[in-house]
């Protein structure tokens, strides 16, 4: 029943490892790709992308209530403030504000639509039968399951990802926290507060940081 | 196509498998296919939505058993055959070699340490082609539906690649946002052309989707395209079926934030 992702670490080259490096020789021959260059990817989606992007854009908006309007209304122009340019699964981002009254989660039920310009590519989790099946249907039981309970009054905002739009959750804010600063801030704010299925908590109850 | 991909709502996949410490990749050929996916099409060989209608050709037991990236892995070899980069011959050749053992300079090996930063703005520009930014205010393509209106999700199965999900099929919900034009994935992944119309934030109750005895104040809000939907009729006698109850509130997405009060 469960995901089989993924059982090969640095398996001997097998199957789609194998398949993988035949691909690669065959495209290098045909001109399409170049080793360096599919480095330079790699690397930027393995090292330089990921949900501290996010939360820096969090501890922002946060702060500085100008910001947070902007990021609420064009959220590709206010990253860029922060010099986090767009991207692939990210051309058309939305972010949306969770409130006292309304939490929103975010799933892709038909893929794995995420946001990867500010949360880097997803955890295997998103991407599993279990999440993508269970996140529309049964939100509260998903998220007692990540160790959240929201009061029965709080309204639930699934987001499917099915077109283009890519989204990210704005959690709100802890209390206590009133002399944090930005950078203090945004170690706070885990990858799991902005996809939904966290909230933000000061004192850091547990270990786990966005970058997990 | 009514998939096996289709899986919102299903049952009977358990807990959600979650990983402590997860590396972004679990083997160094996910991260060689993943770069060579992003190049083709960044380089325009195939588009987001054929690549898409590529996993979801995967015959549903194969799906279930593969890996994530193995799922692309086979949609982009059978894109790369159907794209006439390379004959099925030729990559069945390339495998033959491989398999009997690469030079030690061979691609796939070589892996740049560097330091984990998040550092975005250092990144090369990589394009995947979905979503033109130009395309979605051009106002050559009217709207036909307006925020705040009823609609109702079509009953389509059509058998070749669309965006509309199972659950909402026949089902009523609330207009809340137009997010402008988009190329149509249904003929955009067929080679079909990009048939550009509106595609629109549609805010489905949870009771209508998941019927009587699902929990109140619960909402899935799906991106769907114009040709998904039809006008939703009724009125307020009809809200059972509105999409909207009373517990479930506006999303705030329906009009521009307003500065000041958090």
């Amino acid at each position: 029943m469960s995901d089989r992702d993924h059982p090969e670490h640095n398996a001997p080259e097998t199957g789609p490892a194998l398949r993988v490096k035949a691909l690669e020789a065959l495209l290098v021959e045909k001109g399409l790709v170049d080793p360096a260059a599919l480095d330079a990817i790699v690397e930027q989606y393995e090292y330089r992308v990921g949900p501290r992007l996010g939360a820096r854009v969090v501890a922002r908006a946060w702060l500085d209530a100008e910001f947070r309007v902007r990021l609420l209304n064009d959220a590709v122009s206010a990253i860029g403030e922060l010099g986090i340019p767009s991207g692939p699964e990210g051309e058309h981002l939305m972010v949306v504000e969770n409130t006292p009254d309304a939490h929103n989660l975010i799933v892709c039920t038909l893929c794995s639509c995420y946001p990867w310009p500010v949360l880097g590519l997803p955890p295997a989790w998103y991407k599993s039968f279990a999440y993508r099946s269970r996140a529309v249907a049964d939100p509260r039981g998903v998220l007692r399951e990540f160790g959240v309970e929201l009061a029965p009054d709080v309204e639930i905002r699934v987001w499917d990802s099915s077109a283009e739009l890519r989204y990210m959750v704005l959690p709100m804010r802890p209390d206590g926290t009133e002399n944090l600063n930005e950078e203090q801030l945004a170690a706070l704010v885990t990858r799991d507060a902005m996809i939904g299925t966290g909230v933000v908590r000061y004192p850091a109850q547990t270990a786990r940081r966005a970058a997990e | 196509m009514n998939g096996i991909h289709d899986m919102g709502g299903m049952h009977g996949f358990g807990s959600i498998p979650r990983e402590a410490n997860e590396p972004v990749f679990h083997a160094d050929w996910e991260r060689r296919m993943f770069a060579m996916t992003l190049t083709a099409m960044g380089r325009r060989v195939f588009n987001v939505d054929e690549f898409r209608r590529a996993i979801e050709r995967i015959p549903p037991a194969d799906y279930l058993r593969s890996s994530y990236y193995e799922r692309w892995l086979r949609a982009l070899t059978a894109l790369l055959i159907e794209k006439g980069v390379a004959g099925a011959d030729a990559v069945e050749a390339a495998c033959a070699i491989a398999a009997q053992g690469a030079p030690a300079d061979a691609p796939g090996t070589a892996r740049a340490a560097v330091e984990r930063k998040d550092d975005a703005a250092a990144a090369p520009r990589i394009a995947t082609g979905a979503g033109d930014y130009r395309l979605r205010g051009d106002p050559n393509f009217p709207a036909r539906f307006k925020v705040g209106e009823r609609v109702r999700a079509r009953n389509l199965n059509p058998e070749q690649h669309t965006r509309l999900p199972r659950y909402a099929r026949g089902r009523h919900g609330l207009i809340r946002r137009d997010w402008g034009v988009f190329a149509l994935p249904d003929t955009h992944a067929h080679g079909g052309g990009a048939n550009p119309c509106h595609c629109y934030s549609v805010q489905f109750d949870g009771r209508e989707l998941w019927g009587e005895d699902h929990p109140a104040g619960e909402s899935v809000l799906l991106d769907l395209w114009e040709p998904y939907l039809e006008p939703g009729g009724g009125d307020d006698a009809g809200s059972r079926h509105s999409g909207q109850t009373a517990r479930a509130r506006p999303v705030r997405a329906a009009t521009r934030v307003k500065k000041g009060k958090r």
